[in-house]
């Protein structure tokens, strides 16, 4: 089943144009990851699905809603968590995890903020401040935010950015764990191509605002000829594009 | 919706909790200016033997009612930017008017503490009982409640626009408008162009209207009656720039860059 279908989207900020008119969906269940150089693109396409960012052209469709027309009955049923944003640094991490539960209407905020603390193994005193935390503290809690709903989409912006390897395995873990105990789609951007292969079913490589290559990682590597996806994402960040095995034949 | 509204009363207030500066905050600076002008205006009195120390007395504790409205509005998104915290309000089913709901409420709980304190101090140092205004009270707190409310919306949309380079302006726009609107002193102290140009603020008929009540007693209907519509006009057109900004925002991806930056 389709969960997400991005069709011929186009965002411009003025003469520049961010995003030129790329289409691709999502199943339910699968992990998809949203690669590319910084400025492909691919932290503005979340922001569009998420509705924080108006697209000119195209249609956004999560959940058989429209974006951004549907947007609080979407942002209902998905979440968000990146390594770049924080909850409120003047609350503790109990104060909140309850507020977004209240937010997110979870019926028992106070017993399901303990679940996803125990299940991201947080374990710190729920009185802790959020502005004492480590970066990786604040990481892992705010994915910790970001599971309080059960979400059916889960938006992830660079969510290992600041952990050690030991917890970033762990967040992998849990998320593998989501898309099969749940069904949670995951749209995923990273700049760890490892993670990536490891993570994710399927692949979207941006440059430039548009759509370079697409497939499962073995496709993408194997099309590509080279060796893994870290190859793949420097050849793209230096090309801007990526030529598949029979062109660069031809070549 | 009441919970989402109730769950962002209790974001605000979870601060206070921890927070005896903050709290002491609601009350010290206004305390201050109730003891400078106070005593400076009780000398005057003293010379003039006019009604001038009730004039003042009311008038400071009356403009801390709207400031504080305007500022728990005007600050909320600011608050958010500091703490990291924009973007994952925006994210979340909050509506805008719920935030601005919960605002207003924070923005009402916090106007209360403050009058509750000064009213008692100046009680206390000038024998000045703030419940004098009587019945009055009543209107001219609710008019400078949804007054300061709108002003803080005003604010909040400037901030969402410019980002924290605006952050100022959450301080700055109340004291913009004090000289004008008979806050201190009547409108006829004004020269006669600015006479014409404060009548357009809802405050100027508040405190003009407060030293009516204090002067005879009386309700002054006519200056609450231009108060209520001036300040009807004023949310509606604040309403429409606060929609035309979010708008704004979503286009040029600013709720996101202004959380990063």
């Amino acid at each position: 089943m389709t969960v997400v279908t991005v069709t011929n989207v186009v965002k411009r900020f003025g003469e520049t144009i961010a995003v030129r008119g790329i289409s691709f969906s999502a199943e339910r269940g699968e992990i998809l990851g949203l690669l590319g150089p910084n400025g492909a693109g691919k932290t503005t396409t979340m922001h569009m699905m998420l509705g924080l960012t108006s697209h000119d052209e195209g249609s956004v469709r999560i959940l058989d809603l429209e974006m951004p027309k549907d947007r609080y009955q979407i942002l209902q049923r998905v979440n968000f968590a990146s390594a770049y944003v924080s909850l409120p640094a003047n609350l503790t991490i109990d104060e909140s995890l309850y507020v977004y539960g209240k937010l997110y209407n979870v019926k028992d905020p106070k017993r399901r903020a303990k679940e996803v603390l125990e299940e991201l193994e947080v374990d710190l005193p729920g009185s802790a401040l959020v502005g004492t935390l480590s970066a990786g503290q604040k990481t892992r809690l705010n994915l910790c935010k970001a599971l309080l709903n059960k979400p059916a989409v889960l938006f992830l912006d660079e969510p290992t950015a600041s952990l050690d390897p030991d917890i970033a395995i762990k967040v992998r873990a849990i998320l593998k764990k989501l898309q099969k105990n749940h069904g949670t789609t995951i749209i995923y951007t990273s700049h760890y191509m490892q993670e990536v292969e490891e993570l994710c079913d399927r692949t979207i490589f941006l440059a430039r605002g548009s759509i370079v290559a697409t497939g499962t990682p073995a496709e993408i590597r194997e099309r590509s000829k080279l060796k893994n996806l870290e190859e793949v994402f420097v050849t793209i960040a230096r090309d801007g594009e990526l030529r598949d095995s029979a062109e660069k034949d031809d070549r | 919706m009441i919970a989402r509204i109730l769950a962002m009363v209790m974001r605000y207030l979870f601060i206070y909790k921890r927070s005896y500066i903050r709290i002491a905050e609601l009350v010290f600076f206004p305390l201050m200016d109730l003891l400078v002008w106070g005593f400076v205006t009780l000398y005057l009195e003293q010379v003039t033997q006019s009604k001038a120390v009730l004039f003042m007395l009311g008038g400071i504790i009356l403009w801390d009612i709207f400031f504080r409205a305007q500022q728990a509005v005007g600050m909320s998104v600011l608050q958010e930017m500091w703490v990291g915290n924009t973007l994952n309000l925006f994210v979340s089913p909050l509506r805008s008017y719920e935030l601005i709901i919960s605002t207003a409420i924070v923005g009402f709980i916090r106007a209360l503490i403050t009058i509750s304190g000064l009213g008692a101090c100046a009680y206390l140092l000038y024998a000045f009982n703030i419940l004098e205004l009587g019945f009055a009270l009543v209107p001219l707190f609710g008019l400078l409640l949804f007054f300061g409310w709108t002003v803080g919306l005003f604010t909040a949309a400037l901030i969402l626009r410019y980002g924290e380079a605006a952050e100022s302006l959450a301080w700055i726009v109340p004291f913009l408008i004090q000289p004008f609107v008979a806050v201190f002193y009547p409108v006829s102290a004004l020269p006669p162009l600015l006479q014409v140009f404060a009548q357009v603020f809802p405050c100027t008929h508040i405190f003009e209207g407060m030293r009516s009540v204090l002067h005879d007693g009386g309700i002054p209907w006519g200056s609450l009656v231009s108060a209520f519509l001036l300040t009807l006009v004023w949310i509606s057109l604040t309403g429409t720039y606060l929609a035309r900004t979010l708008t704004h925002v979503r286009r040029k991806g600013y709720l996101t860059t202004a959380a990063r930056g």
